[in-house]
Parts: C-alpha cells; sequence; structure tokens
C-alpha cells in the first residue's frame, strides 16, 4: 500500500532522512519511533505530499506523491503535527468543510461527518467552537479530520500528544479498529503505544532506520538475554570476578551508591537462561550482604534506548535504573 | 471541470463563512461606511452651495450655470472610494495565506487533493465578494442622487465608475494576496500591500514629467490615473487591460509562491 524507496531529504545541508526505504501492507499498523528530531515528521510529510522529498520515491495506493500527487492524496488521512484547526469554525462546520475539500459527494458528506464524529466521540461537542475546545478534544477533531473521508491510508503524527491517559486509550482502541480496513502509519516517541497498537516498528534515528520489526520479535531479538540487578554490600575487585565466573552471565557491571559500601550490579545472562539461584548462591557463598535481587526483561524503551543512543556506561545504567 | 469548480467553491465556501464571523470584516465593513458617508456627505454639501454660488452668480450676471452637481459629485466619490479602496483592501486580504501558514493549516490544504489553482481561486473570489458587499451601501448613496437631482446624473459615468472601483479593488485585492501568502504575519502583509498599493496609486508624482519615457512608464504605471479615467466616466482599453494584467499578474504570483512553498521548506 506505501512503499518508500530510497527516501532522502535534505534541508540545506542539514540532512533530516537518508536512504530510508520501507513498505506498508494494505491494512497493517506501522509505528514510528524515535526521538526528536529523527526525522519522522519530514518522512510523513513527504509521504502526505506535503513536502518534496529531495530524492527517492514514494507510492502510496500505488501512485507516486510527486508524479501523481492528487491521485495519492484522495487516498490519504493526515493529521499533522501540529492539528490544523479553524478556531472559528464549529467542529460540524469544520469537517463539513474538510469533507468537501477531500472530495467526498455530497450525498454522503453528512453521514461521513456524522461518522468521525462518532469515531472520535465527539458528539457531545459538534456544535462547539473549536477555539473553545480543551487541547484533548482539538487533537480529536485533528483526528476525525484525517478520518472523513474514509482514506485507505491514514497518517499521524504524533496522534495521542495532549491527551489525558483515558483519552489515549480510547484513541489507540480508534487506531485498532482500523487495522485491516485502514492502512495505518502513525509515529510517536510513547514506546507502550507501538507494542499496543502497532503489527510492525520502525525505529528511526537520526533520519536512519535502526531497525524494522514487529514489536514482540524487537523485544526478543534484542533483549539478547536478560538482566538481574542486584545490590549488596562487598568487595568490589571479587564481585566482579565471582560473578564472571559463573557460566552463563555475559556481562557484569557495578556501580557504587554513596552510602558507603553498598554496591548496585546489572548481571547480563545468556538468553533462557535463568541464573538467580547461582548468583545469590555465589554471593552468599562470600559473605557479602545481599539486599536486593530482581530478574528484569529489556522493555521496548531500553532497547530504543540502545538503538538510539551511543552506548555509554551511563545510558546503559540510567535504563537499567529505570527498570 | 465540476470536480474543479467543486473544491473552488469548498475553500470560497470557508472563505465566507470565515469572514463573516470575523470581527475584521466588520471593522473594515463599518470604516467602510462610516468614512465613505461622511465624504460623501461633505462632497455633496460642498457642490450644492457652489451652484448655489454659481446660481446667484448667474442671477446676477446672466452668465448661465456650469456647474454640473451630479456628475461632480458622482465622480469625487469615486475618488474618495477609490482612496478608501487604497486603505482598507489590505485589511482584508492580509490573512488569506498569512494566518493560514501561521496556524499551520496551509499543511492541510496543501495534502488535501485540491490543486494550489483551485485554493487560489477560491480565496480571490471570496475577497471579492467580500469586496462587493462592501460597495453595496454606495448604491444608496447614488440613489439618493437620481432620486432627488435634476439634471439625473448621467448614468454612463456611474457605471463606468463602478467598473473602474471593482477592477481597482480586484488589483489590490490580487496584490493583497500575493503579498500575504509570502509571510506569516498578518500586520506584515497588510503594512507591506498599502505601501506598495499607495506607491503604485502616485507613482507619476515620483517619475519625471511627461514626454521622456521613463516619465511615460511612471505614468502608466499609476493606478490614480487610470481610476480617474473610469471615474470621468471615459472606458479606456489601456485601462482595462492594465487592471486585467495587474490581477493575473497577482495571481500568478499567488501561484508561484504557494507552490515555493514547498521548495522553500526544502
Ligand atoms: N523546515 C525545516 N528546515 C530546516 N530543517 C528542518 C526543517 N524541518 C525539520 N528540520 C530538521 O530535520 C530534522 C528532522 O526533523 P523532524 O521534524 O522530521 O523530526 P521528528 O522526528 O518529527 O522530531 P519530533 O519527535 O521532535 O517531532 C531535524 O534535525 C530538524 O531540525
Ligand atoms: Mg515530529
Amino acid at each position: 500500500m506505501i512503499e518508500v524507496e530510497h527516501l532522502t531529504k535534505r534541508y540545506g545541508d542539514t540532512v533530516a532522512v537518508e536512504d530510508i526505504s520501507f513498505r506498508v501492507e494494505r491494512g497493517e499498523i506501522l509505528g514510528f519511533l524515535g526521538p526528536n528530531g529523527a526525522g519522522k515528521t519530514t518522512t510523513m510529510r513527504i509521504l502526505t505530499g506535503y513536502l518534496p522529498a529531495t530524492a527517492g520515491t514514494v507510492r502510496v495506493a500505488g501512485f507516486d506523491v510527486a508524479e501523481q500527487s492528487l491521485e495519492a492524496r484522495r487516498r490519504i488521512g493526515y493529521l499533522p503535527e501540529q492539528p490544523p484547526l479553524y478556531p472559528e469554525m464549529t467542529v460540524t462546520g469544520y469537517l463539513d468543510f474538510v469533507a468537501r475539500i477531500k472530495g467526498v459527494p455530497a450525498a454522503e458528506r453528512r453521514s461521513r461527518v456524522d461518522a468521525a464524529i462518532a469515531m472520535t466521540h465527539l458528539g457531545e461537542y459538534r456544535h462547539e467552537l473549536i477555539k473553545r475546545l480543551s487541547r484533548g478534544y482539538r487533537q480529536r477533531v485533528g483526528l476525525a479530520q484525517a478520518l472523513v473521508h474514509d482514506p485507505e491510508v491514514v497518517i499521524l503524527d504524533e496522534p495521542t500528544v495532549g491527551l489525558d491517559p483515558k483519552q489515549i486509550i480510547e484513541v489507540r482502541h480508534l487506531i485498532k479498529k482500523l487495522r485491516g480496513s485502514h492502512t495505518v502509519i502513525l509515529s510517536t516517541h510513547i514506546l507502550p503505544e507501538v507494542s499496543m497498537t502497532c503489527d510492525r516498528v520502525i525505529i528511526i534515528n537520526k533520519g536512519r532506520i535502526a531497525a524494522v520489526d514487529t514489536p514482540a520479535n524487537l523485544t526478543a531479538q534484542l533483549r539478547g538475554g536478560n538482566l538481574v540487578w542486584l545490590e549488596l554490600r562487598g568487595d568490589r575487585n571479587g564481585l566482579e570476578q565471582t560473578l564472571r565466573q559463573i557460566a552463563g552471565v555475559r556481562k557484569v557491571s557495578v556501580e557504587t551508591l554513596p552510602d558507603g559500601g553498598r554496591m548496585r550490579v546489572a548481571v547480563e545472562t545468556e538468553p533462557g537462561s535463568d541464573l538467580r539461584s547461582r548468583i545469590v548462591a555465589a554471593v552468599v557463598g562470600r559473605g557479602w550482604e545481599l539486599y536486593e535481587l530482581r530478574a528484569v526483561s529489556l522493555t521496548l524503551e531500553e532497547i530504543f534506548l540502545r538503538l538510539t543512543t551511543e552506548e555509554t556506561e551511563d545510558t546503559t545504567r540510567a535504563s537499567e535504573a529505570r527498570a | 471541470m465540476r470536480r474543479f469548480l467543486q473544491g473552488v467553491f469548498a475553500i470560497y465556501r470557508k472563505e465566507m463563512g470565515q469572514s463573516l464571523v470575523s470581527p475584521v470584516a466588520y471593522v473594515v465593513l463599518g470604516m467602510f461606511l462610516l468614512i465613505g458617508g461622511l465624504f460623501y456627505y461633505t462632497i455633496l454639501t460642498f457642490y450644492m452651495e457652489r451652484s448655489l454660488a454659481a446660481g446667484m452668480q448667474a442671477m446676477q450676471f446672466g452668465t448661465p450655470p456650469e456647474v454640473d452637481v451630479p456628475s461632480m459629485t458622482i465622480n469625487s466619490l469615486f475618488g474618495v472610494l477609490g482612496q478608501v479602496a487604497l486603505f482598507l483592501l489590505p485589511m482584508v486580504t492580509m490573512g488569506v495565506y498569512a494566518e493560514e501558514r501561521r496556524r499551520g493549516t496551509i499543511e492541510l490544504l496543501m495534502t488535501s487533493p485540491v490543486t494550489d489553482l483551485q485554493i487560489v481561486l477560491g480565496k480571490y473570489l471570496a475577497s471579492f465578494s467580500l469586496f462587493l458587499i462592501l460597495l453595496l451601501p454606495t448604491l444608496a448613496y447614488h440613489g439618493v442622487l437620481f432620486w432627488k437631482s435634476d439634471p439625473r446624473p448621467p448614468l454612463g459615468i456611474l457605471l463606468s465608475g463602478y467598473l473602474g472601483l471593482l477592477l481597482l479593488g480586484g488589483a489590490f485585492l490580487a496584490l493583497g494576496s500575493f503579498i500575504s501568502s509570502l509571510t506569516e504575519s498578518q500586520l506584515i502583509a497588510a503594512v507591506v500591500t498599502f505601501c506598495v498599493a499607495l506607491v503604485l496609486w502616485i507613482v507619476d508624482i515620483a517619475g519625471p514629467g511627461a514626454g521622456t519615457t521613463t516619465g511615460e512608464l511612471f505614468q502608466y504605471l499609476s493606478v490614480l490615473r487610470h481610476y480617474e479615467d473610469f471615474a470621468r466616466g471615459v472606458v479606456d482599453t489601456t485601462s482595462l487591460v492594465f487592471f486585467g494584467s495587474w490581477i493575473a499578474l497577482g495571481l500568478f504570483l499567488t501561484l508561484r509562491s504557494l507552490d515555493s512553498m514547498r521548495w522553500r521548506r526544502a
């Protein structure tokens, strides 16, 4: 449904997107994950025909977005990063206008507007001026706008920004309902969002694709083992040595805590192994005091950080500490 | 074709709807009415006094009254309306594109299946319609003249005057739309449009006197000259071409500007 080939975008000297290629199948929900400035918005703007690409081709529903722009645009619903709203219009008035410029036939307009309002739970506010709506409700109007012409392809740039937790759940629910009938690309920084709603994730960093996979595979593949996290008091050098001797341990990193002598230790182990009892045995065998032991499997968040940040001790530890 | 017009109409309809709820439109209308009415009154009383004086002179010295009050009133009134348009129309067009750019709604328009031409036409026709609405009340002034004055004012002057005013307004609107498409600030759009329009209005004063080639050029570029012809009842092809090509150029430049907006962001 969407084919992106060798897409590159430069703003002057800045390379925003560099040689990106990917495909999205009909009915699939693809998540675009990346830190600020990764190139998510830029890619989406090229997909929707708002920006021209510097190099590469993009086809949406078989139409080249540069060459057959109108045909492609007719099939796309797009929620930009900043919802494109006219504050002085009412919700219905606005959606009616969008339906018109999207080319919805007059006979279907009313029912399409009503459907979009129902999907985004805006019924109560349909006659309200957009400027009187709260941020979250405006975001919903933005979503309704992207869906009002029932497009084959829906492109959502950070659809859940500014929503409260309840609304976030509703929007994710709504997006999930589009699976199968619509092809969806959404961008986000929020990791659980991707694992909850998307069939596939593209992790994009500094304009390049860092990884593409299903959320489950990505977690499994990159987990590369489990993490056991302990807090103890003992002798630092001996500790590392002792732990490394246990079969199945890959990596040990030690951090001394401020309150004299206590250490926080992260032990990375081979996948599929559970070394907790052996670690405990080793630590206690040396007569050290064990305060805490916890097994952690890497969350998508850590994978994301690993893929998108240079692996320094600090960041690794920061992410481990957060887990 | 049908699809094309539907797109133009969708934009047009939205623009009109926005104008009708926008305080700017009402301020402009109010000021137009106020200033127009004030000058109409001043002009009318001025010429009435002059014609009274002339009438008295005629009684004393036996020469026939040479003042055609209705024609002169109409002539002066169009002069004033042109100037009011010069001041107010930049406010009609200032937000047309600048506001869409500022709010980011231009991203909606430019990713929808409407062409730049449809957008430009829809918006231009809407601003022109607003101008027509502004002009409606001025019909009343002329109505009064027709109803009360003797001799009747010549209809020709009235028609050519309105034609001139429409062309003038159309030209200012095209200019203003183009300038609005260059910025995100309504204020800048209004000020720059006003300054450019003002320069074009009086450019013949700045130029060297008639006779030299540059002088001729400056005279040709002077909006006031072309407009005055219409207000005097002279419909000149040169002037028609002048305003017509100005409008076409303005719309063309707006189109180019929308197109280059995609590339400039690049
Ligand atoms: N109009 C522009 N002119 C110049 N550089 C730009 C422009 N738009 C974006 N960039 C640059 O391109 C890069 C990618 O930006 P983009 O907005 O696509 O990132 P993003 O992934 O959407 O980030 P965020 O998560 O903050 O929304 C950034 O380095 C940004 O500074
Ligand atoms: Mg972005």
